[in-house]
């Protein structure tokens, strides 16, 4: 893969060239966006400072797997992505976080605007507590689509791309509490992907779930990859390598000093030759 | 071995009777409740009828209906309901989904839960006061509803946002990650959930106010008026009031029209209760976390 070649000599100011080709069928001119760089990033909530000098790439339409064990900060780090830490009182973020060469931190971002921009699955399922098509269209009736007809689109295309269309096309009003938890989380993913993000970050999406709605979100991921940047936060490195292009392997190696990142690299060299004797011992299981 | 033995014998025994003495605290207080109901209901009944409900008091209010005083309590507390209701939720809003967590945050809730504590004289004193007088609402409609506010608006504000805080912080970050606004978020994901919560503690609080004798006394309910209010500068009569006049200032009034009054004040109350009930318990089995 040419994106593992580029991302192990890449430097922080070099140029993105992760990207890949432009999507067969898509409009001509279309760009394919959705990359972040990370740059010394740290979080601190209050005086500790939980994560430090994270640099990374995240490449367009691929899956990026945040690994590591239990309170290393996968989640938080996550979360910098759409800024859901500025919801948390007393988090600062610091470094910078570019996303397509756009510091998403400066003053003239709003983070409503980039969360438009950049999805978010969460842990456990949480459909709002309404129709399975009110939920759907919650995204782009915020983004002011009024006229039906575009918003049915919109919510057939959005349920297609996460696999629940085929078992919900008749029961679109229906309460989306009625629905099994799996279907619920890709509920969750049709409401992301419907604000047409061009992030999707997935935080442990599949840790409530049973081993087949597990398989099924999977497989969704692997559908969707084509069309989203995906960044996901798993516990299962299983998952991690089945489904990632590319790992990011973090440590807390003790609670006095932050979390950092240790490796990252092209999912199946990492989890196969890890350049790091830490990254190791966890792959195999050693610790965490 | 027979130590161990006595003290789950012992423990088995307080067990027994913590049982039986807040069962027995439970049955005094349901006992009470079904005496007082009852006595209202039972000497209540024989008076209510159409001509009751429908007419105006006659005879120095020793005979005739309580219309004009039925009328009074729906304006003064739909008046009330307009005033409060708006200005608790929002209040109940930025509590619990704005307000910084500080010390100037916890300063006001104080002061709020404070506020329910204040006897409901006080509430009249300071609606004479200020709207009465200061305001030149004059003894009015007005002047009551906007007292009868102040005395509401903590259960109404606590309530709302009690009800918000109920509602799992997940719905919160799942609007919040789709690119909603706070509000857009407050709007149409929370404040739909926490409605039959707003909702009962809405009813709650006007029940209270539509109970309420001392606030009105002294803002603007009327002994005794033929006809009915106009405007909501107008007086008007009001059933705690009247029930206070029948009872206490009126000699020789048969107790059917004392008792029927108090009867047609629990009804009402009961009734707005239960309708409330009713669309909560729908809307519960549509709505589970």
């Amino acid at each position: 893969m040419v994106m593992s070649a580029a991302l192990e000599e890449v430097t922080m100011e070099a140029p993105l060239r992760l990207v890949e080709p432009v999507r067969i069928g898509a409009a001509s001119a279309e760009k394919v966006s959705g990359s972040f760089a990370l740059k010394d990033v740290s979080v601190a909530y209050g005086n500790e400072t939980v994560i430090a000098g994270v640099n990374m790439l995240v490449p367009s339409r691929a899956v990026t797997a945040l690994i590591g064990p239990s309170g290393c900060g996968k989640s938080t780090l996550l979360r910098c992505l759409n800024r859901m830490n500025d919801e948390i009182g007393n988090v600062r973020v610091g470094g910078a976080v570019t996303l397509d060469g756009l510091d998403i931190y400066q003053k003239s971002v709003d983070p409503v605007d980039l969360r438009m921009r950049v999805g978010q699955v969460f842990q456990r399922p949480n459909p709002f507590p309404m129709s399975i098509y009110d939920n759907v269209a919650f995204g782009p009736r915020t983004q002011g689509v009024r006229k039906r007809e575009e918003l049915d689109a919109i919510i057939e295309a959005a349920l297609r791309d996460a696999a629940l269309w085929d078992e919900v096309k008749n029961h679109l009003k229906k309460h989306a509490f009625e629905l099994s938890g799996g279907q619920q989380q890709r509920l969750c993913i049709a409401r992301a992907l419907a604000t047409k993000p061009e992030v999707l970050l997935m935080d442990e999406p599949a840790s409530a779930l049973d081993p087949i709605s597990t398989q099924q979100i999977e497989d969704t991921i692997a559908e969707l990859k084509d069309m989203v940047t995906i960044v996901i936060v798993t516990h299962n490195m299983q998952q991690a390598a089945r489904i990632s292009d590319q790992t990011a392997f973090m440590l807390r190696e003790s609670m006095d000093q932050p979390a950092h990142l240790v490796e990252v690299g092209e999912t199946k060299r990492l989890f196969t030759n890890p350049d790091d004797k830490r990254t190791e011992s966890y792959i195999t299981g050693r610790f965490g | 071995m027979s130590d161990r033995n006595r003290r789950a014998r012992n423990a088995r025994t307080v067990e027994a009777v913590m049982k039986v003495v807040t069962g027995a605290c439970v049955a005094l207080v349901v006992g009470a409740a079904v005496l007082i109901l009852g006595k209202i209901v039972i000497s209540g009944i024989p008076g209510i009828s159409l001509e009751f409900l429908f007419s105006k008091p006659g005879m120095g209010m020793r005979a005739g209906g309580i219309f004009p005083i039925i009328v009074g309590t729906l304006m003064l507390v739909t008046l009330t309901a307009v005033l409060v209701l708006p200005l608790g939720i929002m209040a109940g809003i930025y509590l619990a989904e704005y307000a910084p967590k500080n010390i100037v945050t916890r300063i006001v809730r104080l002061s709020i839960a404070n506020m329910a504590g204040v006897p409901s004289i006080v509430y009249g004193l300071f609606g004479l006061a200020v709207f009465v007088l200061l305001m030149q609402f004059g003894k009015s409609l007005l002047a009551s509803a906007l007292t009868l506010t102040c005395l509401t608006l903590p259960v109404i504000i606590t309530s709302t946002e009690e009800a918000l805080r109920q509602i799992p912080s997940d719905l919160r970050q799942a609007a919040l990650a789709l690119g909603a606004t706070r509000w857009r978020a407050i709007y149409k994901v929370i404040l739909p959930a926490a409605a039959p919560g707003i909702v009962t503690g809405s009813i709650l609080g006007l029940s209270r106010a539509a109970g309420e004798t001392a606030p009105i006394l002294v803002t603007g309910a009327a002994f005794f008026l033929p006809r009915l209010p106009d405007s909501v500068f107008s007086q008007y009569m009001s059933l705690p009031y009247h029930l206070y006049v029948l009872a206490t200032q009126v000699p020789n009034v048969p107790p059917e029209i004392t008792w029927g009054t108090a009867f047609v004040l629990v009804a009402g109350v009961s009734i707005v209760s239960m309708i409330a009930g009713a669309w909560r318990s729908v809307q519960r089995r549509k709505v589970k976390w």
